[in-house]
């Protein structure tokens, strides 16, 4: 027992002794938004496969956890890249300065969201307005801002169905929320609203009309299913892999289809992002081919890999200047 | 019993307190009482029971499928691959089992078409094909069969999970324009008009039923070739597209088997052209079905057909060897200075009221800890089996103290008295006599902790390993990440087939985690003494 007990703690002093001193990092490290890691893990994978380097390292932390880490400064213990759902701020690129490092901005394509319900329930047209009486905490009723008095669809709009209104939708960590918000309530956000508070548009109804269901599209997906009368607030991709169990609404009269998206019509979408450490390029091995990998027709065109996975993909002309902008390392902000 | 009769009673009270009727319906109550507790308690066990049952059966009915995988079997020509291997590099190993599987069909010839035919073969089909001829080099230059997984939703479809389809109906007396391209068909009656409107054809002008893509599909075998039927009617005529090609024209009014594909061709990620390759293919001996070994000798992958657990569960094996490591000796140590050695003072028993808090503590804030601690001030890697180690470690270290402590509290004080008696030391009464007959307890209590360690993934979100890591961990500095955070990733995964893979991975983690129970209870039923 005596001899055990030396042995197992000899063993563990050796091991924390060994911990300090870490080699050399020959992995790429990605951390950032849970929206782009699909796709960032996909053209990892493709990477490692080509058996020149090891399969980069992918984290999904979030947009704005990723910017944290990015940001922190140049070395082995920082990341080279970081996924976003949006583009860097500008109090993050100070950040960034401030720690030496210099990003390369790669906008990767486009991702929409998708109000959708299951198949089993009634497809409705949807515009931005009516979306928004539904969703937001305050609207305007004859020119007074009041707390969102609509229970039903049909007390918005006689078109809609007499249904109860239930939006099954993400919370206000994720960068789905914060695009929704944006690209939904503040462009529909009624003038007396706006006019009472100014933050009010992005207030969302919390009275049970809408709610928050976790991080994890997959979860929505199965609620739906459950739940015929509600709708679901996702990312295409979602949609597009669940096909047969549920169908996407008209926004302003556009379905959201993978066509619509490309080409903009479809109102709810928006851009993806990748940054690079500049300072990391030439230091950690397979930091260009991976850029190159990603913006590779074979990965983000059209008909690549990345699309099967549901990756919108950037207009022909803004691809070839985009890939050609990463080749060369071009500094954002700049 | 006689002195309370013979004492003076109150008024309106009768003789005996026992018996009487308020004294039947108060023991009656209290009957009632343990038999609905009783009821209650059963109906309790009976609930949990039911839970688990159904939380077990969803599991199980949802994981099966993914231990068994279809693959495909080609004959694939090497001899364009280099005889050196150092010449190899940028080969298009991919593009050879393409080329394998196009020569199967050589009808298909536009560029559309032949994207999609590469879609039932798994896009790693090429790495596969590259580790064997590395593994084998004597491959290159022949032809040679080779054996590789199909796409997840091809291999979904043959598992029945993707698209439904109604039993297949045998046709009498069925003609066909021409053996390819665009046809025209003639049925003997017009049943297949009524068939076609009841399975969703949209209605046309001039009797005539169109099948788009909402509607089921109808795929017609005959003459040796498939026709997809397109529009139907007027009558008993029809239009359709072959499919695949026939021997000749059918102008003899020859038999036929209709199959009807209930799940329209727009809900499903599975084409009709699709459906008809893979079951030529099938019909051909082509595409086997067997035990999914890729599931349980590879890492992850973003292919739901190449992801695997063996990474993960090798990531869980580093993490888990360092908080034993550390956890065990520093936790079996500090239970018997606590026990055995230290003054009980104030400060001792400060130590132990801390002690017990931290055993309490959610395992968030040991990551948090771990990040400022390992990461940030020691600078130790992200992501690395050796920080998680470390982190759930001193997660664990509480409970194997309070294990201890109460395995060694339980040996009985006469056992330390005798050793002291016949003139041993303090340390070598706790080391020869109390420690041996404690350590079954200490054992358990170390077990279950490091069960508990097995199924965490709070405090590992904060130092990276919850994370995307294809490669297999080859030693306790290298990225890793671990069972419990493999299986909430797959869980986020779009692509229906990663479901199955979840509930999977999840029956392989409860497999490790019976298996350590089991060690527990069979460890404390056999080396158990009781006094």
């Amino acid at each position: 027992m005596k001899k055990f007990l030396l042995a197992a703690s000899a063993a563990s002093l050796a091991l924390a002794a060994s911990m300090g001193v870490a080699a050399a990092r020959d992995q790429i490290q990605i951390v950032g938004s849970s929206t782009v890691f699909p796709f960032t893990t996909a053209v990892a994978e493709k990477l490692g496969q080509g058996g020149q380097f090891k399969t980069p390292v992918v984290e999904s932390t979030g947009t704005g956890g990723g910017m944290k880490l990015f940001c922190a400064g140049v070395g082995e213990n920082t990341p080279d890249f970081t996924n976003a759902s949006r583009a860097m701020k500008s109090k993050e690129l100070e950040t960034c300065k401030a720690g030496g490092v210099t990003p390369v901005e790669i906008k990767v394509g486009f991702d929409g969201i998708v109000l959708a319900n299951s198949k089993a329930g009634a497809a409705v047209d949807l515009t931005k307005d009516q979306i928004f009486k539904a969703l937001a905490k305050n609207v305007a009723v004859d020119g007074k801002v009041v707390a969102n008095p609509y229970v039903n669809w049909s007390d918005i709009d006689a078109s809609l169905p007499a249904t109860k209104i239930e939006v099954l939708g993400p919370p206000p960590t994720s960068g789905t929320r914060d695009a929704f918000v944006e690209l939904v309530m503040d462009a529909a956000c009624q003038e007396e609203v706006k006019a009472a508070n100014e933050k009010g548009c992005g207030e969302i109804r919390e009275d049970g009309a809408f709610i928050e269901a976790g991080e994890n599209d997959n979860l929505i997906v199965q609620k739906l299913e459950a739940n015929t009368n509600a709708f679901g607030i996702f990312g295409f991709s979602f949609l597009d892999q669940n096909a047969d169990k549920l169908q996407g609404h008209k926004v302003d009269g556009v379905e959201p289809t993978f066509e619509n998206i490309a080409s903009g019509d479809y109102g709810v979408s928006r851009s993806l992002f990748i940054y690079a450490k500049k300072e990391h390029v030439g230091v950690i091995p397979g930091m260009a081919e991976f850029i190159a990998e990603y913006t590779n027709d074979a990965a983000w065109g059209p008909e690549g890999y990345l699309a099967d996975k549901g990756l919108i993909p950037l207009p022909d002309a803004d691809r070839a200047k985009v890939a050609e902008e990463a080749k060369a390392l071009k500094p954002f902000g700049s | 019993m006689t002195d309370i009769t013979a004492a003076p009673l109150p008024p309106g009270r009768t003789p005996s307190i026992h018996t009487d009727a308020a004294a039947k319906s108060r023991l009656k109550s209290r009957y009632g009482a343990e038999m609905r507790f009783r009821w209650l308690g059963a109906g309790a066990i009976g609930l949990a029971a039911l839970f688990l049952l159904l939380l077990l059966s969803t599991i199980v009915t949802q994981g099966l499928p993914a231990f068994r995988i279809n693959s495909i079997t080609l004959p694939v020509n090497l001899s364009a691959v280099p005889a050196d291997p150092a010449a190899r590099a940028g080969f298009d190993y991919a593009g050879v089992v393409n080329d394998a599987l196009g020569a199967k069909f050589p009808d298909v010839t536009g560029r559309q078409e032949r994207r999609l035919l590469r879609g039932i073969v798994s896009t790693g089909s090429g790495v596969i094909l590259r580790q064997q001829i590395e593994n084998d080099a004597s491959l290159a230059g022949k032809t040679v069969d080779v054996q590789v997984p199909l796409d997840d939703f091809a291999d979904l479809y043959f598992k029945g999970l993707l698209a439904e389809s109604a039993a297949p109906q045998q046709l009498p007396g069925v003609t066909v324009s021409a053996a390819s391209g665009d046809v025209g068909v003639t049925f003997s009656d017009d049943a297949i008009a009524r068939l076609a409107r009841s399975v969703g054809a949209i209605e046309a002008e001039g009797g005539v039923l169109r099948l788009t893509s909402g509607a089921a599909s109808l795929l017609l075998d005959v003459g040796g070739g498939t026709v997809k039927l397109t529009e139907v009617g007027p009558g008993n005529m029809a239009k359709g597209t072959v499919y695949e090609a026939l021997d000749a024209s059918v102008s003899t009014a020859s038999p036929a088997v209709l199959r009807t594909i209930t799940t329209p061709e727009a809900s499903r990620k599975i084409t009709d052209r699709e459906i008809v390759w893979l079951d030529r293919l099938k019909a051909d001996g082509a595409i086997t079905s067997g035990w999914n070994t890729i599931f349980f000798t590879s890492g992850a992958s973003r292919e739901a057909e190449l992801a695997g657990v063996w990474g993960a569960v090798v990531g869980s094996f580093l993490t888990l060897i360092v908080t034993i490591a550390v956890a065990f000796p520093i936790g079996v140590a500090a239970a018997i200075y606590l026990e055995e050695f230290a003054p009980k003072n104030r400060l001792t028993s400060l130590i132990e009221v801390n002690i017990n808090n931290l055993a309490a503590v959610p395992s968030i804030v040991f990551g948090l800890l771990g990040l400022a601690v390992f990461l940030n001030f020691f600078g130790m890697p992200r992501s690395a089996p050796v920080v998680g180690g470390l982190v759930l470690a001193l997660m664990t270290l509480p409970i194997i103290i309070i294990a201890g402590r109460a395995s060694l509290r339980a040996v009985p004080p006469s056992i330390r008295e005798a050793a002291l008696g016949i003139g041993a030391s303090k340390v070598q009464m706790v080391f020869h006599h109390v420690l041996p007959l404690a350590m079954p307890g200490i054992m358990t209590g170390t077990i279950l902790g490091m069960a508990h360690a097995l199924g965490e993934t709070a405090p590992l979100l904060m130092i990276g390993m919850v994370a995307f890591i294809v490669d297999i961990p080859g030693g306790f500095t290298e990225p890793a990440t671990i069972l419990p955070v493999q299986i909430f990733m797959w869980a986020d995964f779009p692509e229906p087939a990663f479901q199955q893979k979840t509930s999977a991975a999840i029956m392989v983690l409860l497999g490790f985690l019976i298996l350590m129970n089991a060690i527990a209870v069979i460890l404390r039923k056999r080396f158990e003494r009781r006094w």
